[in-house]
């Protein structure tokens, strides 16, 4: 019994404190911030999450798609939670295809709440020709997307640096210590006071990119805080559920007489 | 059994009792989400109100917009159309409902467009009474979209709507 | 199987049971007689019957808002994840049973080889459990290809290509697989459809299994026959009932860890790219339970010796009973057996691991030591130390050890009270 339960512990303590994926490869540490939104009790920081969407607007959103976001999910709890009005005015700066009308045409209208984010980009092949090739990708999900989640895109947004003097690199790449590859289409996207924050926050680079991360974090799972705390409420409700049924099973064992 | 459960059957009880209860009550927290993912999702309730730009229709005009899936009849009024729905005895009414209840504003006639026999949607400017008439099995209904011959139990339903500014209408 | 004399007490259900025998089949599955000295390693059965309900539960649905569709397949997912009702625990639940419901029928596994539940008269149990894995793998595969990222489009190229390894009718079969010359949306609907399809033939497997054995009865870790009923053994309701409930909740609590916390822990992170049949990834690796298979498959040069190792790998298991001559049952009498088993154990582990790694280097000459000693595990060792390893003394019931009766430490050790098993 007691090695049952050994092994069990071993394995999800094994599974759940690394922090990499299960089977790394070897590469540059990342920096490592604290997130917090990361552990069991993680939660959003609401005005990180406000920033964070400034910045992805001003700075991100000419390239970057949010294709997956409704401009909704802005008010919604969970996330930046901008009021509705707020959210029905940040919509409204967008145009939007819609129609056809009664003639048969297709027409513009500004974005509503209910409608998805705007595209930077018609479709795929706009995006790359209009960026050397290099299709910037939609960042909806981009955290869950590469290995090191939010580590990884805040080292590479801060991880620009000049390249080895033996690596010639073509025009239009750029050297990045935490790219896979180290080789990158884009150039280094933030520099201080790029960006002048409505809150009155100082817009190092550095708080660009936490705030930014946290921004993709939430887009990349907008139900993380009711996730966390469900997950709590149900393993504390299995733990007191597991020691009646224990004690139970006890019980119910004590009927039967030891045998010798 | 042996006799040791005879002699303490209360603590035996309890624990078992406990634990079942506590179970069951885990086990509806569970099917909950089960249940509720066929409710309506967050973007079906996002289109669930719909904004009208009604600044173009003339008196006497009458348009259709999609609201939740179905069609809904907003209709300018003229004078004439709005007085002889209020001419109407109540007591001559298979459903009476007066006409200022069902438009606030008499100018603007807001219903959903759909016949409260069997579904079918109704045609616009005919029928008996000038107003709406159904093709399928011969409702027809007056200016303010009330049931006066035909089939049809009740008047056309009239939805939750405001208006935001002169211009435009909020329904749903 | 002995004669029920079991009546319903109430008229209506005597005049149901009479027409068909419902009543009779759940009283004789409470009285189902169960050895008394079984450990936690056998509790995986009913934690494996959960995980089958759950996915079937959660998958159909997630069926209700999937829509399998190349080009919206991936945004589907999203939109359950982000707009229905819960959709994004549905969704977390189904992917990490998934993994949880592997983590359970392997140890299922190891439990029967450890204990020698494969040898006769369990044979069909056992080969109907080989199905019910071999079924599993093909869900879990066509699965994983359903939200159209790039591992899904990938890892369905690679395993479907394997196909094309057949002589002379290698590339149509390919074809008429994919239902195209490559992975398309044909082959996304068709694997949408046969996932949905497999899990009911497992379930119909799993009764056929359990019926199959109910037969001889449960074997128990110290491997001798068992009269059954007898003092050995206790009704399976509430005894096991109750020791599998808290089993399960164990299970449940890691499997709640998974759920809420670290929910795409076990998955890659590459499957959060929408599919691109012009890009392949740097790796293309499967859902780790599949690694073992994954590194059978590439540690041979030639593309279609490749493919019959892999399937050769399955096929071994298959066959075991009739592999492995020893009369003795559980590896607690078989001091030398339980060795080997460790040693098989540790290969596995090493096989997966290897699975996750490139296939270069040092990596595939250790994958290559591993799949050889895999094989010669089942087709040299265990037939040869059927007869020759010399076994522990059996006890003649489970409960001598406690009255003295045997010479043997060992047991004293291992079974000396059924309630130190709890």
């Amino acid at each position: 019994m007691k090695k049952f339960f050994k092994i069990i512990f071993f394995v999800f303590l094994l599974l759940n404190f690394s922090n990499q994926n299960l089977f790394a490869e070897s590469s540059n540490e990342l920096l490592k911030v604290n997130w917090s939104f990361k552990s069991f009790f993680g939660k959003f920081d609401r005005s990180s999450l406000q920033r964070g969407y400034q910045v992805y607007n001003e700075v991100c959103a000419s390239c970057h798609s949010l294709k997956h976001l409704s401009y909704r999910n802005l008010a919604e709890k969970g996330g930046p939670e901008f009021s509705e009005a707020e959210a029905k005015a940040i919509a409204s700066n967008f145009e939007v295809t819609d129609g056809p009308d009664s003639t048969g045409e297709m027409f513009t209208r500004p974005a509503k709440l209910s409608d998805k984010f705007v595209m930077p980009y018609a479709n795929e092949e706009e995006a790359k020709s209009a960026n050397g090739g290099a299709y910037p990708p939609d960042m909806s999900v981009l955290v869950k997307a590469r290995k090191g989640g939010a580590d990884y895109i805040y080292s590479l947004l801060l991880g620009y640096e000049d390249p080895p003097t033996d690596l010639k690199l073509d025009d239009g790449v750029y050297y990045n210590k935490y790219m896979y590859g180290n080789k990158i289409k884009m150039s280094a996207p933030l520099s201080d006071d790029i960006v002048e924050y409505s809150d009155g926050t100082k817009a190092t680079t550095e708080q660009m990119a936490k705030d930014v991360v946290t921004f993709l974090m939430w887009t990349a799972e907008p139900h993380l805080e009711q996730r966390h705390k469900t997950g709590f409420r149900v393993i504390i409700y299995l733990l007191i559920l597991t020691i009646l049924v224990y004690f139970s099973m006890k019980r119910i064992w004590s009927r039967i007489e030891s045998k010798v | 059994m042996s006799d040791s459960d005879k002699k303490k059957p209360n603590r035996r009880d309890f624990i078992l009792t406990a634990s079942a209860t506590a179970g069951a009550v885990g086990v509806g927290a569970a099917v909950w989400p089960l249940i509720d993912q066929m409710n309506p999702d967050a973007s079906v309730k996002a289109l669930a109100s719909t904004e009208v730009d009604i600044s173009s229709i003339e008196p006497g005009q009458s348009i259709t917009v999609l609201w939740r899936g179905k069609p809904v009849f907003i209709k300018r009024r003229t004078k004439e159309e709005i007085d002889s729905a209020r001419l109407v005895d109540l007591k001559d009414l298979k459903h009476p409902e007066k006409d200022e209840d069902r438009a606030k504003n008499p100018e603007w006639l807001v219903m959903v467009g759909v016949c409260t026999h069997l579904g079918c949607v109704p045609l616009t400017d005919k029928g008996d009474y000038n107003a709406w008439f159904c093709p399928c099995h011969g409702s027809h209904y007056d200016t303010s979209g009330r049931i006066r011959k035909g089939p049809a139990p009740t008047n056309l339903e009239v939805p939750k709507y405001v208006f935001l500014d002169s211009k435009t209408i909020k329904i749903g | 199987m002995s004669d029920h004399e079991y009546q319903p007490s109430s008229k209506l259900g005597k005049w149901f049971n009479d027409r068909l025998p419902l009543l009779t089949l759940s009283n004789h599955l409470q009285e189902y007689p169960t050895p008394k000295n079984l450990n936690y390693w056998w509790t995986f059965g009913g934690i494996l019957t959960f995980c089958l309900i759950t996915q079937i539960v959660t998958g159909v649905i997630l069926a209700m808002h999937y829509i399998a569709h190349a080009d919206l397949a991936f945004q589907s997912v999203e939109h359950i994840m982000r707009d229905v009702n819960y959709g994004w625990l549905i969704r977390y639940v189904h992917a990490n049973g998934a993994s949880m419901f592997f983590l359970a029928v392997y140890i299922h596994i190891f439990r029967a080889l450890y204990y020698g539940s494969y040898k006769s008269p369990r044979e069909v149990i056992w080969i109907i459990g080989m199905i019910i894995y071999f079924l599993m793998m093909a869900t879990a595969f066509m699965g994983y290809v359903l939200p159209w990222g790039q591992m899904s489009f990938w890892g369905a190229t690679v395993i479907t290509n394997l196909f094309s390894a057949i002589p002379f009718i290698g590339e149509s079969v390919t074809n008429w697989l994919w239902g195209g010359y490559a992975v398309d949306n044909p082959t996304l609907t068709r694997f949408f459809s046969l996932h949905y399809l497999l899990p009911f033939l497992i379930l119909g497997l799993v009764i056929l299994h359990i019926w199959a054995l109910h037969i001889p009865g449960n074997n128990n870790p110290i491997g001798i026959e068992i009269k059954k009923p007898s003092k050995d053994t206790v009704p399976f309701h509430p005894y096991i009932v109750i020791k599998d409930l808290f089993a399960l909740l164990i299970f449940l609590i890691i499997f709640a860890f998974f759920v809420f916390f670290s929910p795409n822990i076990l998955g890659h992170a590459d499957n959060y790219i929408e599919a691109n049949p012009l890009v392949t990834p740097a790796h293309i690796v499967p859902e780790w339970y599949l690694l073992p298979f994954y590194a059978i498959l590439r540690s041979v040069p030639d593309k279609l010796l490749g493919v019959i190792a892999m399937f050769a790998a399955i096929f071994v298991l298959v066959i075991l009973p009739w592999l492995d001559t020893s009369k003795v049952r559980s590896a607690i009498f078989r001091p030398i057996y339980k060795q080997f088993y460790w040693f098989l154990v540790a290969d596995v582990l090493i096989l997966g691991y290897m699975g996750a790694m490139p296939a270069e280097g040092t990596y595939l000459l250790i994958a290559r030591v591993a799949t050889v000693y895999y094989f010669v595990h089942f087709l040299i060792i265990l037939p040869f130390l059927g007869f020759k390893e010399k076994t522990i003394e059996l006890p003649l019931n489970i409960t001598e050890p406690v009255l003295g009766g045997s010479a043997n430490p060992e047991m004293t050790k291992n079974n000396s009270n059924p309630k130190s098993n709890l």
